[in-house]
């Protein structure tokens, strides 16, 4: 057991720091809504999942032969991070005109706003299954899709007995570049100012001049675009995409954003990474097959001592 | 394959035969006497559900049996009736019935699926209609005291001591880390993977996963940490291509193997041709690829001549099973009972394999066939016993 431990625990600290990198991402988007309407935005996963398929167009398209390096990696990647971004958030927003902002106009109760996220996640999954995917790609829609290989699995260095990859490295500054900016938008921007306002008090915040219906818009692409950078970044990772990729991983996200603090930006990036490395600890001892229950134990206990998540403080009281 | 998908309609098929049985009179099929001209022979699965696919090779293998045989003009000529089942016992049970008392049918190939086959094996019983299955691979089939059921493919219990042996004897392995998801088929293939192995005193360590999960990180590390000479993946292809990718990234290089529900072009897909190359696939059927030589190589040819594809899953089997009848009818049967008997006798060499039956209506020669990945694409190598792994 102790040799498992010490043989198995680098590598698995990379798995999960990489694996929670992408949770962090998707959970802002949980985050960011939450905090905003108190709306859990369910179809948010279905936004991942647009990302992901963007990626694997784009990438298709260019077709490379080989594994890229340098400059051509770069743009390749900035490529498919930046097309993700714009189609998930762009999606993310006509998600918000179509399913949400009806439904908020008529003063409807949180309730309904929910069944309809649910609604929508089951249509935009079905809707890609169905017509979508298969006008893509010309495949049976509910197939795996692949892509081509564009970031070789070298190793850049090791720690112990853990190589980290040049994929590793990517998913993770990548990952990290977009929760800084974010942070830095929310927090420092006009902008920013509006969407923290309206978290804290949005009638408050309508009597000083700020449009809710522009602001609820820009959360959602906010959100859309940082779910869209991590598809862009799975599907680099993983090469591989489904029209259900998002069922698991979005209620793994939003347990991370749970776990951090639901509402609170930098809860999120904590939640991500904490669930990514536990699940990836808890898996050493007891199996790959105990990760979720492993997983949501911890959240559990969390719960228990700290109700409001790790960090607690949500969107409106944040400060920094 | 088959069995753990079909598993679920039995609950259904056994409270419709139940009433069926009752109702079934029986009157055997078929006339007596010297001047029979034809008889009918039926052919049921589902030919146009979601799983067709794997029954409409097995059909195009009896078409053509039946059409070579009928091109000799042989005194009794055969007519092939086909019953789309969807591979539903509910609708198995009620188009036997009519096979039986309108089309007068004296010998059925099929059910393709298990759950149509346990649904309707009672009623065939009582009707003295023997039955060839090219393609029901649960256990359990066997176990009924049925004597009018027949099957010329290996079991789902063959499979895993199948591939354990097979890497035994071809990568005399110490260590073997045996890998599944969560579903019903893949952790049965892995318990009996495993259980071979410790026979051949293979250590042997496992690893499991949820079906849904895209992140094998912590599963890749626990396998590169054991260090072990053969992998062994029990699930579908969709699983085994993304688990098979980040093994390879992460640096395992041991020997991958995976069955049936492996047995697919889609695994090289999934997991990139690079990955995939030499990974080893087993399976109770015999498919035929375009590199094979000899009597496989006709089988081949003609079948690709008859149904304009390349043979797919169970096509050989299809065709061994009307063949099986195809020789009782020649030999003078042509009713249900005669033919069954003559079955308790029939040894003949198949397209898939040597075909012979023990008393419970299993196939004496209950052989694994081995595939590889060369080149990026699934190769069959033969039978297990023969088969020797390229690279």
């Amino acid at each position: 057991m102790l040799d498992d431990f010490l043989n198995q625990f680098l590598p698995s600290t990379v798995g999960g720091l990489v694996f929670g990198s992408i949770y962090a991402l998707v959970a802002l988007g949980y985050t960011m809504v939450y905090g905003v309407l108190r709306l859990i935005n369910f179809a948010h996963s279905e936004i991942f999942m647009i990302g992901t398929f963007t990626s694997l167009v784009v990438i298709t398209a260019i077709a490379p032969a080989s594994p890229l390096t340098g400059i051509a990696l770069f743009g390749v990647m900035l490529l498919i991070i930046v097309a993700s971004a714009a189609i998930s958030g762009g999606a993310a927003m006509l998600l918000e005109l179509v399913a949400y902002r009806p439904l908020r106009r008529k003063g409807a109760t949180r309730l309904t706003a929910l069944i309809s996220a649910i609604g929508a996640s089951l249509f935009l999954q079905e809707l890609f299954a169905l017509v979508i995917i298969p006008w893509l790609t010309g495949k049976p829609g509910r197939n795996q899709q692949s892509a081509a290989r564009i970031v070789d699995r070298d190793t850049v260095f090791t720690i112990g007995n853990a190589a980290v990859r040049t994929d590793h490295i990517i998913v993770v500054v990548a990952a990290v570049i977009m929760m800084i900016a974010l942070d830095r938008l929310v927090n420092k921007t006009k902008i920013g100012r509006g969407i923290r306002a309206t978290a804290q008090d949005p009638e408050a915040a309508v009597l000083m001049g700020v449009s809710i219906d522009n602001i609820v818009r820009v959360t959602f692409l906010l959100g859309g675009a940082m779910a869209g950078v991590a598809g862009a970044l799975y599907l680099m990772e993983f090469e591989n995409t489904v029209f259900n990729v998002g069922f698991v991983l979005g209620i793994k996200a939003f347990t991370a954003a749970v776990l951090g603090g639901i509402g609170n930006l930098r809860g999120a990036l904590l939640g991500g990474i904490v669930l990514g490395l536990i699940e990836n600890w808890g898996a050493i001892f007891l199996g790959s097959e105990w990760k979720d229950v492993i997983a949501f134990t911890v959240l559990v206990v969390v719960l228990m001592f700290r109700p409001t998540g790790i960090l607690g403080e949500s969107l409106q009281k944040a400060r920094a | 394959m088959s069995g753990a998908r079909l598993g679920r309609v039995l609950a259904l098929a056994a409270a419709t035969s139940l009433v069926l049985a009752a109702c079934a009179g029986g009157g055997g099929g078929g006339e007596a006497g010297g001047d029979v001209t034809s008889v009918k022979i039926g052919f049921m699965g589902d030919l146009t559900g979601e799983n067709a696919a794997i029954v409409i090779p097995p059909r195009n293998g009896a078409v053509m049996a039946v059409e070579e045989y009928n091109a000799k003009n042989p005194k009794v000529k055969i007519e092939l009736v086909q019953y789309d089942s969807q591979g539903k016992a509910d609708q198995a049970t009620s188009l036997i019935t009519k096979a039986i008392t309108q089309d007068k049918i004296v010998a059925l190939i099929g059910p393709a699926f298990s759950g149509e086959s346990k649904a309707i094996g009672q009623q065939l019983e009582e009707s003295k209609i023997p039955s060839v299955s090219p393609s029901a691979t649960n256990p359990g089939l066997a176990e009924n005291g049925w004597t009018y059921w027949h099957r010329v493919v290996a079991n789902d219990a063959d499979q895993g001591p199948g591939i354990a042996d097979f890497l035994v004897q071809a990568k005399s392995p110490k260590k073997a880390f045996v890998l599944s998801d969560d579903q019903e088929y893949s952790v049965g293939l892995a318990d009996a993977v495993a259980e071979s192995f410790e026979k051949s005193n293979v250590t042997v360590e496992r690893d499991k996963f949820a079906k849904d999960a895209s992140d094998y990180s912590s599963t890749v590390t626990k396998v590169a940490a054991a260090n072990p000479d053969v992998i062994v993946f029990g699930g579908y292809y969709a699983q085994a291509g993304r688990l098979l990718k980040q093994l390879r990234d992460g640096g395992v290089k041991a020997t991958f193997a995976s069955g049936d529900g492996s047995l697919d072009q889609q695994l090289v897909t999934g997991a990139g041709p690079e990955a995939a190359e030499g990974a080893v696939l087993a399976c109770p059927c015999n498919i035929p690829t375009p590199d094979v030589t000899g009597a496989l190589k006709t089988f081949f040819d003609n079948y690709k001549k008859s149904a304009n594809v390349d043979p797919a899953i169970y096509a050989t089997e299809g065709y061994d099973a009307a063949t099986a009848f195809i020789k009782a009818v020649e030999a003078g049967h042509t009713t249900g009972e005669k033919i069954n008997e003559f079955l308790k006798s029939v040894s003949f060499e198949g397209a898939s394999k040597p075909i012979k039956f023990k008393a419970n209506g299993e196939p004496e020669n209950n052989a694994i066939f081995i595939y590889q990945v060369v080149d990026g694409k699934v190769k069959l190598l033969g039978a297990a016993e023969e088969a020797k792994l390229e690279g």
